[in-house]
């Protein structure tokens, strides 16, 4: 049985360090030992999004990272794209369109949109979908999700 | 998952010594996006992890015009979809490369990972081996190489011995009149296991009015990605029609042997064999036909 | 009721049927949204859950020794640790099957049945100890088709079920818990009546909610026994029940908490895994949280039943339908009750037909019992009849939508079920979608095809409770007993703005614990905007009147001659005396204390939403793979409270019926092993796979809620995969008469494969 390992990352910008045994994932690790509770659980197996953070700006699923893999990298969650001065586009895009009913996959839907916009300041329709297709949202038919993340390109390409 | 413990190389030789003497007790970890589930699902009860990412070599994507594409096996499929000389030179692997999971999976899942997973409907295998890929295999006894088409031995199983890591998947430069094309079918739009993917890579004469070489590769088909040599060999100094593509479709349907399975019917995908064939090999021969393409193709059928 | 709708006409409406953002929105955006699995106690353990690898076995010994005797193990519990069975005869049977759902007693009946479980400090060790409890089984056959669950040879689940039906209960064992039969006029005189008739069968698989959070429990008692359980629930109160029934409690001892609800669609009304939680807290003696992995939830929930459902109908030249007949053949998973009571309901529902036959079979199989799923059992049932219609049409030469308003029910048309329909927007709807432009623009070229179907679902009315209490600075906080899970806390704030003449941001809504709030029913049944919302209403008036009558001891006048307006008191025969409601509020704590309203209703009365859905698909001829060009969901919502959050109801919805058409379904093996049990292979819908859909309100006021409003959230679900079926047959010429509507069963039926 093996013991502990100490990882050091940074996350959402703030250097920290935690204990975790090797087999946890990095989505286990910020839940429950970094009171990161944004990122959800929905499959564990790389299928829903509902876990997606950035990893060094990657998209990835957090439930397919092991957390002591993420020694010295940068990891952004949910958590991380707002500061006290008010919401990341995205957030406040995607109250004004009601891109949200029940809220578990947005946490995902927002990180990997981050991802998308990231790289692509200004999708069509058919690129977001594509993009967000690893995003599964139960709830709202994806209809106002995507008129969120063209409002949100909009607002923040000036 | 049942606890193991982490190990992070940073050289070949130190990867390769850890699985030497793991006693089959160890599995390299790259992107994870296989190894994790089968973790959790009991498939593997490991002492350890070699995290194979912290060793250099094994990241690293790069081309020249001699050597060819050396893609190292811890790199990403999002990094080689990315990779400028893969867009402009090797649409065809892009094709695979792209529809692998979404794009969170692909921002952590590496073909080499994908290679040695050896699923038969593995996406980037059919791929390289239509491309006529090679592995580089590093083991305690040095290294070899061999052609991705007999690396994969069963389904999950492949050739790799005791302490053997694949280094990195070797992509010849590609010759003038040369055209690829990989599609696969899948009820969704994405996220889902291929029912039935097709490769196919042709070579034309000069005047473009002949076929002088061709490769065909199936996925999902059979224990393992298959290479059928029946179809490429047929094609050889046929003209490029709709009647020259329906007999290699054909050829590949009767060299196929799918089965019944929750993602499909024997009837369904020997009959998708025929229609993924005949629209790969149309797009391979519009790759060789024109231009050396750049830019992202289109996925999917 | 009318009352209430009488004075809330003479106001105006400024936050009814606005759009504000969901009051729940900022914090779910930010990540700080705490949802069942996000609860946290300190000490908490990890509960775990072992299943039954087996369809149908019997349980011979059950050795939890090795888990116990695990350092880091907590407690194990199987149902040996239930309290004794407090009941006999007759209700000893229903309770021990209660009681068995929870832990199973000598048998499991499917994959998936719970066994035992375990308290653990870590994830790692709970998986351990699971492995370390030795179950010996006996395994039985098991039968998961509904048509040879009701063979005679068959393999039977409970040895003394016998069937209900008209003719009494039967004698032999079986699996057919129930035969029903709805009968009107005469159906043979009526099909010999008819020019035309059709004649089909349909088969439907098991599908699940597919709710993207799974179920979560946390569990924590005090050293006095009271136990205090934070759950990710339809309703606070039915987990109460559930607890204080399996454990044997008084209802003072269990207080339910509701977290954020990550999506339900009526598959978290039935509480699955907090009784276990409980009872290894309780064992463990520290907080415990049981959590679903993906795979539990497929296996150890309440999906909804498989069918095969045969259909006939006969009709005119002129367009008439003369004679229905219909057999619904319902699997009710492990334990009887399936929703085919309710799929017969509205079934034909939408037609006024003076001749049918409807006979439903509620038959057990081995597989989990089925639960509600948004209109449960109306979505098969509608894929079987709206095909069906749309096939007399297409023989008959009518346009399909005019062939449906030719048959419409009216007000006053009673179905084949008895049910009389009133106050009903059936035929603005139908108008609606033929008006629209989709159902006019040009079908693209071949291989293309646009389809149509309609549906209506009945909203529940059922217990609400609301209290609203006054804040000195004039806001007010409502606590309702409904678990928001569509944005209700939002629309009952609404509701209440517009009595109580108050900016939305002035009324803070939450949902109370059960022990700070009456009973509410679960929020199901499209009922919560309706039922909740009248009491909403109610007890904003509450707090006017009582308001009126505290002003009139301050002005020392007859409360009869003060009036409210806008957000301000008016004495109505001195103009010079008014006073604002937050001026009012401040002086409540001086002149005797708070205001508070309070409502606690049972709203007996039905409401009912009807919906047209236009799809246009093309299909690929060589592969069968379909794709979703364009959609337009038209549905009369009475009122829409808040339009855009009632917009989002029918995108999601007819969203879920898309999945149910054509991706959807639990694939089992002979053995009654699901094969596909994770979200790879039991496929959603992804962004990719849906088009943008267009919605559009019709509104045709419902007169017994104070503002018009219909329950919505349900009928969206039920057409899609009548429309999408017919739009496929248009485009390949081949119906399909299987769900999901997968590119092999489309190749099948056009004969490529």
């Amino acid at each position: 049985m093996a013991g502990k390992t100490l990882v050091s990352a940074t996350i959402n910008g703030e250097v920290v360090e935690f204990l975790c045994e090797p087999q946890q994932s990095l989505l286990a690790c910020l839940r429950e030992i970094l009171g990161l509770t944004g990122a959800k659980e929905g499959c564990n197996d790389g299928n829903c999004g509902a876990c997606s953070v950035l990893l060094d700006g990657r998209l990835v699923n957090s439930c397919m990272v092991l957390g002591v893999e993420i020694e010295g990298h940068e990891v952004t969650t949910v958590e991380g794209l707002a500061n006290w001065d008010g919401l990341h586009p995205l957030q406040a895009s995607f109250i004004a369109q009601d891109a949200l009913q029940c809220g578990y996959c947005t946490p995902g839907m927002l990180i990997a949109s981050k991802a998308l916009l990231d790289r692509n300041p200004n999708p069509t329709d058919e690129e977001i979908r594509t993009w967000l297709a690893g995003n599964l949202c139960r709830c709202t038919g994806y209809d106002k999700i995507v008129r969120a993340v063209h409002a949100a390109a909009e607002q923040m390409n000036g | 998952m049942k606890p193991f413990a982490y190990e992070a190389p940073e050289s070949v030789a130190a990867a390769v010594a850890l699985l030497a003497g793991s006693g089959q007790r160890a599995r390299p970890l790259a992107g994870g996006t296989d190894l994790l589930p089968q973790l959790r699902q009991g498939r593997w009860d490991l002492d350890f992890v070699v995290d194979i990412k912290r060793i250099a070599e094994l990241t690293r994507i790069a081309f020249d015009a001699g050597t060819g594409l050396t893609v190292g096996s811890a790199v990403t499929c999002a990094e080689f979809c990315e990779n400028p000389d893969v867009q402009a030179l090797y649409p065809g692997l892009v094709d695979a490369a792209s529809v692998i999971g979404g794009a969170a999976i692909q921002g952590r899942a590496t073909l080499g990972g994908n290679l040695c997973d050896a699923a038969p409907s593995g996406d980037s295998i059919a791929a390289m081996i239509v491309h006529g890929a090679e592995v580089i295999v590093a083991g305690p006894d040095g290294r070899r190489t061999l052609p991705v088409a007999e690396f994969c031995t069963a389904p999950g199983a492949t050739v790799l011995a005791l302490g053997e890591l694949v280094v990195a998947l070797r992509v010849p430069s590609p010759q003038p009149h040369t055209g690829a094309r990989y599609l696969r079918f899948i009820p969704r739009g994405e996220m889902d296991i291929a029912v039935v993917g097709a490769g196919a890579w042709v070579a034309l004469s000069a005047s473009q009015q002949q076929i002088t070489a061709a490769r065909i590769a199936l996925s999902a088909v059979a224990p393992t990605p298959l290479f059928v040599e029946t179809a490429g060999t047929y094609l050889v100094g046929k003209a490029p029609t709709e009647a020259v593509f329906a007999e290699a479709a054909a050829l590949a349907q009767e060299a196929a042997s799918p089965i019944d399975d929750m993602r499909g019917t024997v009837a369904q995908r020997r009959h998708l064999v025929g229609v993924l064939v005949t629209r790969a090999l149309r797009g391979a021969i519009e790759r060789a036909s024109g231009p050396v393409n750049t830019g992202v193709a289109g996925k999917g059928v | 009721m009318s009352a209430d709708a009488d004075k809330i006409s003479k106001r105006d409406l400024s936050v009814v049927g606005s759009s504000p953002s969901r009051v729940d929105a900022a914090d779910k955006v930010v990540g700080r949204a705490l949802f069942g699995t996000d609860a946290s106690l300190p000490g908490m353990l990890v509960g775990k859950v072992l299943r039954s690898p087996h369809a149908h076995a019997l349980i011979l010994s059950i050795d939890t020794s090795r888990a116990e005797a695990l350092p880091g193990v907590y407690a194990v519990v199987t149902a040996a640790d239930l309290p004794l069975l407090a009941v006999e005869g007759e209700d000893a049977i229903g309770e021990q099957q209660f009681r068995d759902r929870v832990l199973a007693g000598d048998k499991v009946l499917f994959e998936g049945h719970p066994v035992a479980a375990v308290a653990a400090r870590t994830q790692a060790l709970a998986e351990e100890a699971l492995q370390l409890i030795d179950v010996a089984y006996e395994v039985l056959p098991a039968v998961v088709d509904v048509l040879e669950a009701m063979a005679p040879d068959a393999p039977i689940l409970h040895p003394d079920l016998r069937t209900q039906s008209l003719a009494g209960q039967g004698e032999t064992p079986t699996n057919v818990a129930m035969h029903f039969q709805q009968l009107r006029g005469d159906p043979e005189a009526g099909f010999a009546e008819a020019d035309v008739v059709v004649e089909r069968e349909f088969r439907t698989q098991m599908v699940h909610q597919g709710y993207i959070e799974p179920h979560a429990s946390t569990a924590v008692w005090t050293q006095s026994g009271d136990l205090t359980v934070y759950a990710t629930t339809q309703g606070t109160f039915a987990v109460r029940d559930h607890i204080t029934r399996l454990l044997q409690l008084p209802m003072s001892k269990v207080r339910i908490v509701p977290m954020e609800v990550g999506g339900a669609f009526g598959g978290k009304n039935t509480s699955f895994v907090d009784g276990v939680a409980a009872l290894l807290a309780r064992k463990a003696r520290r907080p415990v949280k049981v959590v679903m992995s993906r795979y539990e939830t497929f296996v150890g929930t309440g999906p909804s039943s498989g069918t095969v459902i045969r259909v006939k109908m006969g009709a005119t030249t002129e367009g008439r339908i003369t004679a229905v007949q219909a057999e619904l053949f319902y699997e009710a998973g492990a334990y009887s009750g399936s929703p085919v009571g309710s799929g017969a309901h509205i079934m034909f529902a939408p037609y006024d037909i003076a001749n049918g036959q409807i006979d439903g079979y509620d038959v057990v199989v081995n597989k989990p019992k089925a639960d509600s799923y948004r209109a449960p059992g109306a979505t098969p049932p509608n894929f079987a009849a709206e095909q069906v219609v749309n096939e007399l049409a297409e023989k008959l030469g009518i346009d399909p939508l005019e062939f449906r308003l030719l048959n419409s029910v009216r007000e006053g048309t009673e179905t084949i079920g008895g049910t009389v329909h009133h106050d009903i927007g059936a035929i603005e709807v139908l108008e609606a979608a033929k008006a629209h432009p989709h159902y006019s623009a040009p079908v693209g070229g071949p291989n293309h095809g646009r389809g149509v179907a309609h549906a209506f679902w009945g909203n529940w009315g059922a217990r609400s409770s609301v209290t609203i209490s006054v804040n000195p600075d004039g806001t007010v906080a409502l606590v309702t007993g409904s678990v928001d899970i569509t944005g209700t806390r939002t629309s009952l704030a609404m509701q209440a703005a517009d009595v109580l003449g108050l900016a939305l941001s002035h009324i803070k809504a939450s949902v109370g614990d059960t022990d700070s709030i009456g009973y509410s029913d679960v929020s199901a049944g499209s009922r919560t905007t309706v039922a909740t919302g009248y009491a909403a209403v109610q007890a904003a008036h509450e707090v006017i009147d009582k308001m009126r009558a505290r002003l009139a001891t301050v002005w020392d006048v007859d409360v009869a001659s003060i009036v409210y307006e806008g957000d301000t008191f008016r004495a109505s025969d001195d103009a010079e005396k008014q006073m604002s409601f937050a001026e009012l509020a401040a002086l409540l704590p001086q002149t005797g204390n708070t205001v508070i309203g309070v409502a606690n209703v049972d709203v007996q009365d039905w409401g009912s939403s009807f919906g047209t859905h236009i799809v246009d698909v093309a299909v690929d001829p060589e592969s069968g793979k379909v794709t979703l060009l364009r959609y337009t969901a038209v549905q009369d919502v009475g009122k829409a409270i808040n339009p855009v959050q009632v917009e989002g109801q029918l995108q999601g919805g007819a969203t879920q019926g898309i999945g149910w058409a054509l991706y959807e379904g639990y694939d089992y093996d002979a053995n009654g092993q699901m094969r596909n049990p994770t979200l790879l292979d039991y496929k959603l819908p992804t962004m990719m796979d849906v088009p943008p859909i267009d919605t559009v309100l019709v509104e045709v006021p419902y007169p017994n809620h104070p503002y018009g409003a219909r329950g919505v959230g349900e009928t969206p679900i039920i057409p899609p995969p009548a429309a999408i079926a017919e739009a496929i047959a248009r485009a390949t010429g081949a119906r399909v008469c299987e769900l999901p509507m997968t590119p092999a069963r489309i190749l099948e039926a056009m004969g490529v494969i």
